[in-house]
Parts: structure tokens; C-alpha cells; sequence
């Protein structure tokens, strides 16, 4: 290409991953109607997800869950100036789609909403729009990232409010990125196998010492303080879902969460938005889930 | 005056970009969240990312009237994209209480170019480097600018020649990434003007 000729591209991985970037050192708010997305906006969101139920209330109605109504995503679209996320179901490239005709910002291929697909992730390399998707682990963060995602987080287990499941993901990520990064280049085969990751990526992430893409955190985080555990323990951005519309004060938590996820290192920052919050949501102990969402996908 | 220590905004956004970037050119980089680390700066860079987000962080962490304060006694200032649009002196299809810093006297519009499905990569030419690689994320558009704005390189999008990385004094803006692309050239510009 030549200076004259400025022909621009879109949808490459630089351009798909670059908003991944920006999202950094943010909080990505999940909101179901434009009321919650100014509050979420108002108090420092990066993005909003907009979906018709927070994974609570998913939880508890039960049923199949799927993408949220296009003018539900549209009014969130009018309603607020920063990036708008949706979910489609895992393998519903159609519902895909619809998103990137609604010229979402991202997708989330989520386990969030009930599996379309027993076999396959959607193709994300298709899309010009860009996809996150969840991993409990490095193999399934990059199987993920073969097919085309931009951006992974850890699954956690959404809708608890517990932040224990999310903290298990982080933690087996981290530690198998190490062990790749500290692996003899002659170990790396075997070690691809045992991940069931393409070869290629598994030795990316053995030079680079990290996912080729940013690593967010998803799945039971309620509180500033959980916002600074996963930060110190390498996620780069938090997801908060249920976290904050079914706190007492969502305003004052959605504020506590987004200033504790840029100071996270600064304990007396954390210590001063944490208190006086009021309750954070109720939660649930993992260990009495009759679903866990975290083992859809693979 | 060489800049030996150059701060990079880290209260959100693409941080560590920059913070590569910078490394390569043998300064001494610290991350500011603080009016101390702010204080302690010969140059800053604010980064991509959400500028409402970090306005907000900006008022939350004591650091908007001091940073304020420093670039009208002339600390030498580059931003990119968001970075961009908290420096400019009007912003378009913003919140309706969107403030801004107004040291570069020029209009910008959010996402100008359009949402991320419209985000693209083209080259563009700048004045003092050559071609190097336009990195545009959901990308402010620069639509009018004053005769103290210097214009070092301009993009057509198909609606004619827009600005995409201005300077006025020491203060520097660009509407695209050049810290995405991992091209430090930019970057070396800004810190070669001080």
C-alpha cells in the first residue's frame, strides 16, 4: 500500500484486539435497559453488556436463555456513548449475526446463555465485529483465540456473586502459562497435546509469556474488593454482571468497583470506596448450584 | 530540554502500550495515578481508552485540576485518541456533561469515524517520519481546527482530508494508535520536540 493510496481495512486482529486494549483497567457493566446503562456510564464504565436478565435472574427462572431483543440492544445503544457489548449463544452464529448487523461493539459467546451448539463455537474469524468468550483453563482460552476471539475471560461462575470459581480460572490460566513460558522449545508438542491447543499458539504464548489477547475477568465478582484480588492475580479488566444491579445501592457500587479497578494496587483506595457501600448482592455458595455454567463449552 | 522521565495516565486504557513503546526510546516511563507521580513528570502520555471513563477517574482521583494546572505551565502532553479528545476544546456527540481541557483549539467528534465495526488500519503520512501504520479503534474525528493548530498528518476517509495528529505547543494529539502498531517513530517525535 502506498502513502497515496489510504485504503483502509477493517476487521483485522489488530483492529478487533485494539478495542480489547482500550477496555484495560476498566469495568464492563452487564445492564438490561437504558436506566442502568447511564448509571453505568455515569459511574466510569468502559462498556456495557446489555442482555434482557442478569445471570441471576437467569439462574433463577431457569428456561433456555438467548440474545436480547434487538431494540433492548438498540435503546442501550442510544442511550449511552461508550462501547455496547451482547451475548449469543455458544455455536448460534445466526444470533451473531443479528449482532453485527445491530453494529454491537463486541460479542460474547456466552455460557451465560444456554448452548445452541454441543460441538462448536461459532467461527469468529467470519466476523468483522469482534468476539470475547469465556475459559476455565489455558487449553480452552486458546481453542477460543484459534477460532477467532479477541478477547478471553475467565468464566467464573456467573450470577453467585462469588468470586471463588473465577479465582480457580485466573489462578490455572496463570499457572499454565508459566509452566509454558519456562518449557524447553522440545516439550512444547507434548505439552499442546496435553492442552489440546493448536501447536502454534502454544508457542506464542511460550515466547510471549502471556495470551496473544487480553485476559479480562468474568463470573461472581460483587465487590470493590473482589475487583482488586482479581486485578493482582492478573486479569487486566473485570466483567461485574449481577454484581451491581442487585447490590443495595447500585450507583455507589458500580463508582466502588471502577475506582478500585484502576487503584487496585493502593489498599487505602480500596479500604475508602468500600466503605459504607451497603450489601453487595446475596450470592450463592457454589457447591448448591444444581447448574453450573461454567462447564458449558469446551 | 530532554524529557527524562515521561509519565503515562494510568488511571484506564491501553497503558501498557505505551509504556512499551516509550521503554524502547530509553526514557525513564512511571505509570501516574496520583497528583505526586503527576508532579514528578517531565512529560505525559494519555492513553487510548474510555474518555469518559477516565474524566471520571481524573476528578475521583484528585488529578483534574492539577493536570489542568501543568499543561498551562507548559508540561509537554501527547494523547491518543481518548488521550485526544480530553485535550481538545470541543468535543461532539459527547455525554452533555463531557468536560475537556481545551489545549488544543480544535473540534473533535467521538467515535467520528464511526462504531468498532468501522474500525480500520491505513496508512498515513506524517510530516518529519513517513508512512507509518494508522491504527483507528473507534476513532475521534478532528473536524475544525484553529490556525494555532499545526497539522502533522491528515487522513481521508472518503469525506475529504481530516487531521489525525496535531500539535498546538507542547501539546500533541492523535486521532489513531500509533503505541498499537508498535511503532515508536511518533512517539520519538513528540519527546524530540520538547
Amino acid at each position: 500500500m502506498s502513502s497515496t493510496n489510504q485504503t483502509p481495512v477493517t476487521g483485522t486482529a489488530i483492529v478487533k484486539r485494539g478495542l480489547a486494549d482500550m477496555l484495560r483497567g476498566g469495568v464492563i457493566m452487564d445492564v438490561v435497559n437504558p436506566e442502568q446503562a447511564k448509571i453505568a456510564e455515569d459511574a466510569g464504565a468502559v462498556a456495557v453488556m446489555a442482555l434482557e436478565r442478569v445471570p441471576a435472574d437467569i439462574r433463577r427462572d431457569g428456561g433456555v436463555a438467548r440474545m436480547s431483543d434487538p431494540l433492548m440492544i438498540q435503546e442501550i445503544q442510544a442511550a449511552v456513548t461508550i462501547p455496547v457489548m451482547a451475548k449469543a449463544r455458544i455455536g448460534h452464529f445466526a444470533e451473531a449475526q443479528i449482532l453485527e448487523a445491530l453494529d454491537v461493539d463486541y460479542i460474547d459467546e456466552s455460557e451465560v446463555l444456554t448452548p445452541a451448539d454441543e460441538e462448536h463455537h461459532i467461527d469468529k474469524w467470519a466476523f468483522t465485529v469482534p468476539f470475547v468468550c469465556g475459559a476455565t483453563n489455558l487449553g480452552e482460552a486458546l481453542r477460543r483465540i484459534s477460532e477467532g476471539a479477541c478477547m478471553i475471560r475467565s468464566k467464573g461462575e456467573a450470577g453467585t456473586g462469588n468470586v471463588v470459581e473465577a479465582v480457580r480460572h485466573l489462578r490455572t490460566i496463570n499457572t499454565q502459562i508459566r509452566r509454558l513460558h519456562s518449557a524447553d522449545a522440545n516439550e512444547l508438542y507434548a505439552l499442546a497435546k496435553d492442552l489440546q491447543a493448536p501447536l502454534a499458539l502454544v508457542q506464542e504464548v511460550a515466547a510471549i509469556g502471556k495470551l496473544p489477547v487480553p485476559l479480562f475477568c468474568a463470573g461472581g465478582i460483587s465487590t470493590p474488593a473482589d475487583a482488586s484480588l482479581v486485578l493482582q492475580l492478573g486479569a487486566e479488566a473485570v466483567f461485574v454482571g449481577s454484581g451491581i444491579f442487585k447490590s443495595e445501592d447500585p450507583t455507589r457500587m458500580a463508582q466502588a468497583i471502577v475506582e478500585a479497578t484502576t487503584h487496585f494496587e493502593d489498599p487505602s483506595v480500596v479500604a475508602k470506596v468500600s466503605t459504607g457501600l451497603g450489601s453487595a448482592m446475596k450470592g450463592w455458595e457454589t457447591a448448591s448450584l444444581e447448574q453450573r455454567l461454567a462447564e458449558r463449552g469446551w | 530540554m530532554v524529557a527524562r522521565r515521561v509519565g503515562v495516565l494510568s488511571l484506564q486504557g491501553d497503558v501498557g502500550e505505551h509504556v512499551s513503546v516509550l521503554e524502547s526510546l530509553d526514557v525513564e516511563v512511571l505509570k501516574v495515578r496520583t497528583p505526586q507521580q503527576l508532579a514528578s513528570v517531565d512529560a505525559l502520555v494519555v492513553p487510548g481508552g474510555e474518555s469518559t471513563t477516565i474524566a471520571h477517574l481524573l476528578v475521583t482521583s484528585g488529578l483534574q485540576d492539577e493536570l489542568g494546572a501543568s499543561i498551562n505551565d507548559g508540561l509537554p502532553v501527547f494523547g491518543t485518541c481518548a488521550g485526544l479528545i480530553l485535550l481538545s476544546a470541543e468535543v461532539l456527540d459527547g455525554r452533555s456533561d463531557q468536560w475537556s481541557y481545551a489545549a488544543l483549539a480544535l473540534s473533535v467528534r467521538r467515535n467520528g469515524y464511526g462504531r468498532q465495526i468501522a474500525s480500520f488500519e491505513s496508512p498515513v503520512e506524517v510530516r518529519g517520519v513517513g508512512e507509518v501504520a494508522g491504527v483507528f479503534i473507534r476513532a475521534p474525528k478532528i473536524e475544525r481546527c484553529d490556525d494555532g493548530v499545526d497539522v502533522l498528518a491528515t487522513y481521508d476517509h472518503g469525506d475529504g482530508a481530516h487531521p489525525v495528529l496535531v500539535r498546538q505547543g507542547n501539546v500533541w494529539g492523535a486521532s489513531f494508535h500509533p503505541e498499537l502498531a508498535h511503532d515508536a517513530r511518533v512517539h520519538g517525535l513528540f519527546l524530540d520536540s520538547i
